[in-house]
């Protein structure tokens, strides 16, 4: 039996930017994207600061997924999307509190803490931020 | 003076559920298989290329294990690893030792023993660690779930419709129908291919290549070694390049950067254009990928690939032949020996000893081999000589 497993100190470590959407922005070419990274992977560039990324978006391209890996099969059938956030930053996250025959491109979401891998399997319990749709006021 | 480099010598097993041949039996037959055909009994070193022995075999050290088992123990030998482009990855390593003038001859062997884990479920996490861990994997992704925003966003781009996507494996199938070490020897029809069902929408059961054992292996030399008609094969062109690793830093999803940067370099060195090449192997480890190498190489336009395939251009008989022996689809991926299959189905090509899979009389033609969603490629370009 083999699973993807994240340890418990890698989430740990990945805490800033899957619970605060810390990201970086390059100052040279304005390149934002997460993790933070040391080099701007578009223009090499070594200027780049941390960012708090907006907890808004849409949705770009998404897929569901019936048949998942060891760790998420309770969740099936789950969303896979690409978000655009606010700002332009994309990012690749789940869709949670929509039915998947209802997502619809370009469908405004938000950020929304979320448990994403259930223990077991020898892995912990791993939450993440997944994104719900904006609810119309 | 740049050194030349010639293919003398290849081996093949078949591809399948291979209950009763092990990681080293698969890896010996090829590689034997191959020295027997070049007519040598040593090599000065050997690559092997494979992906995950780790994982699915819990065997590394895949360089000295296969050294042993081929009797050759003392040679220097590695594993290459570049995901599922880990044969073509093998294959440039070969080829720049000997370009370097450290070796004369080298064997290169890709192999992966993929049934021993015999839940599906473990090999498709297994096959996921081409993805990035921390932030695809994390959310429950797979390769497949990843290619299937990838065949999505191509859809759309180009306005395809479901069936445009059919032809890449109606094709395979008719093709590896009598190559006899396939693994799906059988013919689809569109009907087929439009029930079939979807393992990760809009992806299809038949736009995804099997799982399945195998192992592949050539000989490159710094020496022509030619054959009784007086034919050779030389490797004129390589070329590897990289892509970001995960889908959603890429500026685009519908375009595979490495593998035209790999394509580049490989026909700047072969000082070839892509009019100029007659067979190709493509990485069609799902349908869209097989479209998306094809547009990479150059040899059609973006979003025309159907097209080419459709039109049957592309079939055997064609003026431009693409995975005459069925390609990932139907001949198989065994992930890390398929690099090293593309590139000897290229080199029997063009020696004319493709048996049934025969497309003519190529004198040039390349193989593309693609790993992640394209985060790692490796161009190969083989001339025949006579």
């Amino acid at each position: 039996m083999w699973a993807f497993n994240p340890s418990i100190p890698s989430i740990k470590r990945e805490m800033p930017s899957r619970y605060r959407l810390e990201g970086f922005e390059c100052r040279d070419c304005g390149f934002r994207s997460l993790p933070p990274r040391q080099i701007c992977p578009r223009c090499g560039s070594r200027n780049l600061s941390r960012v708090r990324l907006p907890n808004r978006g849409r949705v770009l391209q998404h897929t569901v997924v019936h048949s998942a890996p060891r760790g998420y099969e309770f969740y099936t059938p789950y969303v896979l999307a690409l978000i655009e956030l606010e700002d332009g930053t994309r990012l690749f996250s789940q869709l949670t509190d929509v039915d998947p025959e209802e997502v619809t491109q370009g469908m405004e979401v938000e950020a929304v803490l979320r448990k994403v891998r259930v223990g077991g399997h020898g892995g912990p319990v791993a939450y993440g931020l997944k994104f719900r749709p904006v609810l119309k006021r | 003076m740049m050194r030349e480099l010639y293919v003398i010598g290849s081996g093949l097993t078949k591809i399948g559920n291979l209950w009763d041949k092990g990681l080293r039996d698969l890896a010996v037959e090829a590689g034997l298989a191959a020295m027997e055909e070049a007519g040598v009994d040593s090599v000065d070193a050997v690559f092997v290329g494979n992906m995950m022995s780790g994982i699915l075999n819990a065997q590394e050290n895949l360089g000295a294990y296969v050294a042993d088992y081929l009797g050759l123990s003392g040679v220097p030998a590695f594993k290459v690893e570049a995901a599922c482009a880990s044969g073509g990855a093998a294959v440039v390593s070969a080829a720049m030792a000997i370009k370097s003038g450290l070796f004369d001859r080298v064997l290169v062997v890709g192999v992966e023993k993929m049934s021993d884990m015999t839940a599906t479920e473990d090999v498709t996490s297994a096959l996921a660690t081409a993805s990035e861990a921390d932030y695809e994997l994390f959310w429950g992704a797979s390769f497949v779930s990843l290619n299937a925003l990838i065949m999505r966003a191509y859809a759309q781009r180009y306005g395809l419709r479901e069936e445009d996507f059919g032809w890449m494996p109606i094709l395979m199938h008719k093709n590896a129908s009598d190559v006899p070490y396939a693994q799906l020897r059988f013919p689809i029809t569109m009907e087929s291919y439009l029930s079939s069902p979807k393992i990760a929408d809009p992806i299809k059961l038949l736009d995804s290549a099997p799982m399945g054992d195998g192992a592949a292996a050539a000989v490159l030399s710094a020496s022509e070694r030619r054959d009784g008609e007086g034919v050779s094969v030389a490797l004129v062109g390589f070329g590897s390049a990289t892509d970001a690793m995960a889908l959603y830093t890429r500026e685009e999803l519908v375009e595979l950067k490495g593998a035209k940067l790999a394509a580049k370099r490989a026909m700047e060195m072969a000082g070839v254009t892509p009019r100029d090449l007659q067979v190709l192997e493509v990485h069609d480890a799902f349908s869209v990928m097989g479209y998306l190498n094809l547009e990479a190489l150059g040899v059609v336009e973006p979003g025309k690939a159907s097209r080419l395939i459709e039109s049957g251009d592309a079939e055997r008989s064609g003026s431009l032949p693409v995975n005459p022996e069925g390609g990932l689809k139907a001949r198989g991926h065994p992930v890390g020996a398929t690099g090293v299959y593309q590139f000897v189905e290229i080199y029997r090509q063009l020696a004319g000893r493709a048996g049934p899979a025969q497309a003519g009389s190529p004198e040039l033609g390349a193989a593309m081999n693609v790993g992640g969603t394209g985060s790692n490629v490796v161009v190969t370009i083989l001339r025949r000589v006579s």
